[in-house]
This record gives C-alpha cells, structure tokens and sequence, in this order.
C-alpha cells in the first residue's frame, strides 16, 4: 500500500523586496523559501496512516523543482517519509498549477499509488487547485478542504470531514484511491528528529525529467500556462493611520481609541 | 458579442451570498450591448432560487433541475461543461469557495482555456481580459491576462463586489441534467459546536489574537488583558486549530464573521485572506504588528508596527 503526498517549496518575501526589472516578478534575490504550511499536514496524516496500519504502508514525497527543493524534501523524510522524488528540467520553469497537476499525474501513474494528499494551497500563489487537476488528469475521485479524515490503509471507502464557510463542516463519504487536499488543522505536525535529519541527509531524492514522465515540452513550462502575468506591483497600503512612538506612547494612544469607542 | 456565465452557489437551501456578487463581477466584463449574462443554477431545488438571482444585469437564468440536494464535485464538473457548451460562454465566472475549490480546476482540461483563481477585480483593457489576484501570501497583486484563450474561467474572492439590489425579469431556461455517476455522498453537516462559549458574532469590541503570541502560554495574559479591556477574545486561525483557543472563538472564513462588532483589535495578526473575510468590515480596526508589511494594515484604521508584549505590558500598566 502506497500513498504519495505532493509537497510544495513556497517563496516567502523578505522583509525588503525589489521587483524584476520587467516588472512582472519579484527579483529572487529577495526570495526566501519553505515547505509550504499545508504539506506538514498532508504528510502528517500519511505518517498516521503509516503507523496506525498493520500491513506496510509507503511513504512517498514528490515536488517539482529545481535544485534547492531537496531541502524541503529532505525535510519530508526527516519526518518519516520513505521515499523522495524530485521531478524537474528546465523545460518546466514556468509551469502554472493545472500543469503541476499533470506533471504529479504522471507521477501517480508511475508510482501506482493507492491515495494520494496534496495542500488544499499553497501559501506563496494559493491557487488551490493542483490537487484537484492531479485528480482530474487521473480521473480519479476527489475532495478539497479535506478537516478530517477516517481512512484505514487499503479501505475502498473513506469518511472526510470538508470544511465550510462560516464554522460549518460536511461528512462525505469518497470512494477511494482518490485524491484529497488536506486543510490546516487536520492533525498536529510532527517536528523531525535530530536521528531523522541526520538519515535523512542521507537518503538518496530521486530524479525525474519531463521525459522521462512521457510529457513533451509544450506540455510543461510557460508556453502550457493558462495564464500570463502582466505585472506585478505592491498594492496601495490602506488608510491606516500609523502610531509612532514609544511603546508607551503607543499604548497610551491604543487606549484613548478604546476609550473614544466605549463613549469615556 | 459574447456570454458571461455565473455558476450560482447554494447549501442547505440558501443561496450563497457570492452568487449574487458574481453577478456584479459580471457586469465589468460587459462590453458590447449585446453581451449576456447567464446564470446557471443547479440541483433538484434549482427553481427556488429564481426569484432571488433575478436581478437587473442579468439577461438569463438556466436551471438544471438534476437529483442533487447539495453540492457535488463529480456532477458540478459534468453540468457546468454541458453549461459552458451550451451556453456557449467566453467567460465563467464561479465563486472562490471551498465547494469550486472541489472542481473548478477540472474544467481546465483544454488547452484553450485560460484560468485564474482567487480574483479580485476582472475588467477588459482592450480585447485583453484582465484578473487580479494577489501573490506570495497576499504581498503582491499580480494582473493576469489569457491570450489566445477561447474561454476564460475565473473564481473570483468572496466579499468584493456588492450585490445589485434592483430585481428584473431575465428569461429563464431549463436545461436537461447531465448522466454522471457521483464518487461521493454526503452524509451530513456538522454544525460547529459552540461547547457553552461565548457568541463573538454579536460582541461590539474584540481583541483577536494571533501567531505573534508565539507559545500556548502567552495566551493567559492575552486572555488577562481583554478581560481588562472588556472585550472579547477571538483568535486566527493557527491558534484555535493549535487547540490554543476553541474553535468557536476563531475569526474568519471558516470560523465567524464578527457581524457586530465595532472595534476590532487585532494582536499579532497578519491578516491572511481568510482571516480579514470575518472581520473587515469592522469600522474601526487597529493592528499590532511586529511586520510593518504585513497585510493587516491595508485594511486597518489605525496601525502600530512595534511587539505585541511590549504594547500588552504598557496596556498593563496603563490600565493600573
């Protein structure tokens, strides 16, 4: 029994940024990268299913990316997972989410496995739908916002929690393999051991190109994107009126506006 | 000319209150006199919401009256592409909703489909259709735009466009359901259980509470200081799923829009999408904020770049 977990390295700002020249990126000097936040939680829940089977139940972690990714995936097997696999070429620079959702389809079909977990988004472009075009490419049944989860290794059913709007949540049952996008929440994230990041740095990622998935490249990378970005720019700060000065003076003036709003 | 299509959204016998702003949305992409607005509604109650999304702007009304109470990922994917087909749409707008986040990236499975989710405005510079979504956690806003794409599909952000108030009277059609085995079934909703807690919906001054307090045992001086406040404490998100604060008392999308409240304190919030659709409303919102970029403060009245400990202890001693 298998389950592949797709992860995601996010770019994060930093505090100062520059945009590119072009004007439709930020420059990646000032790009500062982590696993995503969802991906702790979709592995975690694989990791329990792992451990709560009798039977042996894999681990797999695919991402597409460039070099730099490993840190994250090696992260993924620091907390347990068994296998990683790195798919990139330079062909893909460029590819948009439904893509990312093709390329991990090709994947899936390689790997063969028996249920797969993604992100519901991600924290950098939160597009929140590569899950769900991994699901469509394979054809297989599929749910977003996955809050909770009662599934056993092998089951052919499985009982999810969807999150709603407003506090309300709805009990679906799915027919399984299927692909779920798991939400924050679902469970408490492990932190990886010091002996897990120490055999972690030793595990072999394994590597995957475009072809060797069977994808041409107009199938990955710019030219496959369903959109294209005009420009990028800071959007206007709202009408915030900034307090300065000390701490105190800043309290001092927190409390006047409390005191304004209560009719003191 | 061209057809706009709007996939109304509905739970539980109520429409959703995005189906009525999609409609708004749709009409900035109206260009031509002779561009139409089509809304299309689907489940087996699908004729009872026609009063509700007659509204001025919109030119006509399909229901699909299919076997479904609720929303379903496999049978939404086949109706809306019978829908695009025939309606014969250019554009199609859905809701950003965890129920379009179910399929909408299922009906992108042509090359000549341009696709954007999260947008906050669409307008046409031109012949160009223009989205606007935001980037790298909320930091950027990104224009986007599809060339060459024969049909464009965008969910579009919850809470930006107001809803046309004036009714009309569309013409209404009816189109056949679509044959498709579902994968799934619900089996029931689950209210979220307020386990005796205090209702933030109806407090008038809340001091929320988020990621800056670090550590579960900050949150009694947190808890300590709203009381000497009187206000109410609320939470984002990270903290109530940290089981920090319960569940009832988180603010946003999916926790509670604080409908009443008048000042909104917010201690360490960055002030994600989800968090600011419960609370953004709130007349006056004053946030406290070691990042001074964090996106709180676009939507804030008053602003303090400076440590929540630091602003806690000075509150403190004010306070006496």
């Amino acid at each position: 029994m298998k389950i592949l977990v797709a992860v995601k390295e996010v770019a994060a700002l930093d505090e100062d940024f520059e945009l590119r020249d072009d004007g439709r990126d930020v420059d990646e000097d000032f790009l500062l990268y982590d696993l995503n936040e969802w991906d702790d939680f979709s592995l975690e829940e694989a990791m329990r299913i792992k451990e709560e089977s009798d039977s042996d139940v894999e681990v797999v972690v695919v991402s597409i990316g460039p070099d730099r990714i490993e840190d994250s995936l090696r992260k993924c097997l620091a907390k347990g997972a068994d296998r990683a696999i790195r798919v990139w070429d330079d062909s893909m620079e460029g590819s948009d989410s439904i893509t990312i959702g093709n390329v991990l389809a090709a994947v899936a079909k390689k790997e063969q496995p028996n249920m797969i977990f993604a992100g519901v988004q991600s924290s950098d472009e939160a597009n929140a739908s590569t899950g769900i075009s991994l699901a469509n490419k394979l054809g297989w049944p599929h749910a977003a916002v996955v809050a909770g989860l009662q599934y056993k290794a092998n089951d052919s059913k499985a009982v999810i929690s969807r999150e709603l709007e407003g506090g309300l949540s709805q009990e679906v049952e799915i027919i399984c393999p299927s692909v779920l996008t798991i939400q924050l929440g679902i469970n408490t994230p492990r932190y990886a051991s010091l002996r897990g990041i120490k055999q972690a740095a030793k595990v072999t990622i394994e590597e995957l190109s475009a072809s060797d998935l069977g994808l041409a490249e107009q199938e990955v990378g710019l030219s496959s994107a369903k959109s294209n970005v005009r420009r990028m720019y800071v959007p206007v700060k709202g009408m915030a009126e900034m307090i300065e000065g000390t701490p105190a003076e800043k309290a001092a003036k927190l409390i006047d506006i409390i005191k304004n709003f209560k009719g003191e | 000319m061209k057809t706009i299509l709007v996939i109304a959204e509905h739970r539980r016998n109520e429409l959703r209150p995005i189906s009525l702003e999609l409609i708004t949305a749709a009409q900035d992409l109206r260009q031509g006199g002779d561009d139409k607005v089509v809304v299309a509604i689907i489940g087996n109650q699908a004729e009872s919401y026609i009063p509700e999304l007659s509204l001025q702007g919109v030119d006509e009304i399909v229901t699909v009256k299919d076997s479904t109470t609720e929303f379903d990922p496999d049978i939404y994917e086949a109706t809306v592409k019978a829908l695009i087909a025939s309606t014969q749409a250019s554009v199609v707008l859905l809701p950003h909703s965890i129920d379009s986040l179910g399929y909408a990236a299922t009906l992108v499975d042509n090359s000549n489909y341009g696709f954007a989710t999260d947008v906050f405005q669409v307008e046409y510079d031109g012949a160009d259709l223009v989205a606007t979504r935001a980037g790298y956690n909320q930091k950027v806003n990104v224009e986007v735009d599809f060339p060459n794409k024969d049909i464009v599909i965008l969910t579009v952000r919850p809470g930006v466009y107001k809803p046309i108030e004036e009714s009309a009277t569309p013409v209404i059609t009816h189109q056949q359901p679509t044959s498709v085995e579902s994968r799934s079934k619900n089996i029931q909703f689950v209210e979220l259980p307020s386990d005796g807690d205090v209702d933030i919906t109806t407090s008038e001054f809340m001091m929320s509470i988020g990621r800056g307090i670090a550590d579960e045992d900050n949150v009694e001086q947190f808890r300590e200081l709203a009381e000497m406040l009187e206000a109410t404490l609320g939470c984002s998100r990270p903290i109530a799923d940290a089981g920090w604060l319960p569940k009832s008392r988180q603010v946003g999308q999916s926790g509670k829009v604080v409908g009443a409240c008048k000042l909104y304190l917010a201690m360490g919030i960055s002030g994600s999408i989800q968090h600011m659709a419960g609370m953004k409303h709130v007349p006056t919102i004053v946030a406290v904020n070691t990042d001074p970029n964090a996106s709180i403060f676009t939507i804030a009245k008053y602003g303090i770049v400076g440590d929540i400990f630091e602003i806690e202890e000075e509150l403190r001693d004010l306070l006496g």
